[in-house]
């Protein structure tokens, strides 16, 4: 291979990205894997070779159970996310005729995501807590008269989270996605006799296919990493794999922790490696 | 124009619906945060004071919220330059093909993907076994840079894509050095596009919560801060708290939207003046 002038250039521009990446995420999950087979004791850890942490960690029920939420919580936010991020991605793209609006409204729903996850978390409570708005609401309505117990600090409350956060990441891709459909198709459709429902079905749902797949990517790759979410949200009651990783590095149990991290990577990455059949994520840049 | 179909007012609807269900809990802890002295953490407000902003004052009622607002700041203002810094040369180098841009895509891609929680552990587990102290400044800044990085670059990508080259060579044709051309026509093309990479870079370093969690040391982060109250403290100085950082992240963005729309207008006016001449 020859060498060229502008192939050093290249080396050297991409060299910061790189030394970064290397530094903070390749020597990091290096770290992890070698980690997950050392041993543990109250108070350090020692390097050894051992399947001690992958044994307990198949072999206890916990795990399995603990998977199961996750991709649980994974396949119920995902659905949520998409169905509401494709009909507002679609308002936007086909409903909103000036440009200038469209922008505007797209900022409108991205400005949440540049504020503070933890902040939007906490402004859930007075909604959802005993005698938050949301029972209060329903017991003057008369439609209960006991406040519902399950609002917050629960299943319910922690998918309600991960979609007030997450949708944002389903919307922007698809809405992208949709502003490069070319509208002759969707003219040609519509002379050709289809309804608005068939054009939907039939033209625009295939051609936003990969900006699903990478809002898809997203939001399960977000939700199956998520530990945070789901401790405050169901005030520590439910348990994720996230969870499972930060109680043990609570109780200083790294090689353990290491162990299900490890688990846990090769879940996402098997997951992603799936939906990449589906899309081409270079070509949609 | 067109008679708007049914499904506009329908989708209208639910679009409002989204939009509401994405502020109204922010905007109910706004108001929460005026509640009077004798107020709770949820309604009916009992009178109207600024007690809990009061409150966030007083050192002793919580932690060191004003330190960690201050390195959060700093932090934000750091991962914010070199995520445009390492952005804008990552996004040069990727215009060319040169060997090993495939893998170092996928790296970046990857670092997007991965849970947070890994990079934090990992950062954590390097620097102790190192023997060096975990601190913001440092491990807390890279592990930040593996979420803001990949941002920056595919804003990059997206600018690339779209940049006219012809006025590159337009640049070398009149006799402009690589240098020359990258640092006034490259740049200054690309300029707004860099308020939207420096907006990703510091907003998400400054909330950033699970990558800093094991990388911060005992020098907690604004984010850190704040959760760190949720678990003992139960009046509504942290819907105050909430507030004021919501307030401040806003006032971050519209600074950061308004430079965007003043050069957009700029270029506009300044830019070509073809058909006015004769």
């Amino acid at each position: 291979m020859k060498v060229t002038r502008e192939t050093v250039t290249g080396w050297l521009q991409a060299a910061p990205l790189t030394v970064v990446l290397l530094g903070f995420l390749v020597a990091p999950i290096i770290t992890i894997v070698i980690v997950s087979f050392w041993q543990a004791t109250e108070f350090s850890i020692i390097p050894a070779f051992s399947l001690e942490n992958y044994e307990f960690l198949f072999g206890s029920p916990v795990t399995y159970k603990v998977f199961a939420a996750t991709f649980k919580y994974a396949f119920l936010t995902w659905a949520m996310t998409l169905a509401i991020g494709f009909t507002v991605a679609y308002y936007l793209a086909f409903h909103i005729r000036s440009q200038t609006m469209q922008i505007a409204l797209f900022l409108l729903c991205t400005i949440p995501f540049w504020t503070s996850n933890i902040i939007r978390m906490i402004s859930w409570i007075p909604f959802l807590g005993r005698n938050g708005i949301a029972n209060q609401t329903l017991i003057s309505w008369g439609v209960i008269d006991q406040p519902l117990e399950w609002l917050l600090y629960s299943d319910f409350s922690v998918i309600l989270a991960f979609v007030h956060l997450y949708t944002l990441f389903m919307v922007v891709p698809i809405f992208n996605t949709m502003m490069r459909i070319d509208r002759n198709l969707i003219e040609a459709a519509r002379d050709n006799g289809a309804s608005g429902f068939q054009t939907l079905v039939h033209v625009i749902i295939p051609l936003t296919k990969p900006g699903i797949m990478i809002g898809t990517i997203f939001v399960l790759t977000l939700v199956m990493g998520d530990f945070i979410t789901v401790r405050f949200m169901s005030g520590s009651q439910r348990a994720n794999v996230g969870r499972l990783i930060s109680n043990d590095i609570a109780l200083l149990q790294y090689p353990s922790a290491a162990a299900t991290a490890v688990v846990l990577l090769c879940t996402v990455l098997i997951v992603i490696g799936i939906l990449l059949r589906f899309v081409n994520i270079r070509k949609e840049l | 124009m067109e008679k708007r179909p049914r499904s506009f007012y329908v989708l209208t609807v639910i679009f409002a619906l989204f939009v509401l269900f994405l502020y109204g809990p922010t905007i109910t802890i706004g108001i929460l945060s005026f509640q009077g002295p004798e107020g709770g953490l949820t309604f009916p407000m009992r009178g109207v004071s600024l007690n809990w902003f009061h409150e966030l004052f007083q050192q002793q009622a919580v932690g060191d919220i004003w330190g960690a607002f201050r390195r959060s700041f700093m932090l934000g203002l750091l991962v914010m330059v070199t995520t445009v810094v390492v952005s804008v040369m990552a996004g040069l180098a990727f215009r060319k093909k040169f060997p090993g841009s495939g893998i170092l895509f996928y790296l970046t891609i990857a670092s997007l993907v991965i849970p947070s929680i890994l990079i934090s552990l990992g950062v954590g587990l390097i620097f102790n076994q190192l023997g060096l102290k975990v601190h913001w400044a440092t491990s807390g800044f890279g592990s930040q840079l593996t979420w803001t990085l990949p941002f920056g670059l595919l804003i990059m990508f997206a600018v690339f894509n779209r940049f006219d080259k012809s006025f590159e060579e337009a640049a070398r044709d009149q006799g402009a050095s690589a240098w020359q051309t990258i640092r006034f026509v490259v740049l200054p093309i690309i300029a707004p596009s860099l308020i939207g990479v420096a907006l990703f870079g510091f907003t998400l370093s400054y909330d950033e919560f699970a990558r800093t969690l094991l990388t911060a040391g005992s020098y907690n982060t604004l984010p850190l801060e704040i959760f760190g109250m949720t678990t003992n403290v139960t009046t509504p100085v942290v819907y105050a708290l909430g507030t004021l950082t919501t307030a401040f992240s806003l006032l971050i963005i519209g600074a950061f939207l308004i430079a965007a729309w003043i050069m957009a207008r700029r270029r506009a006016r300044l830019g070509s003046d073809a058909g006015k001449g004769v």
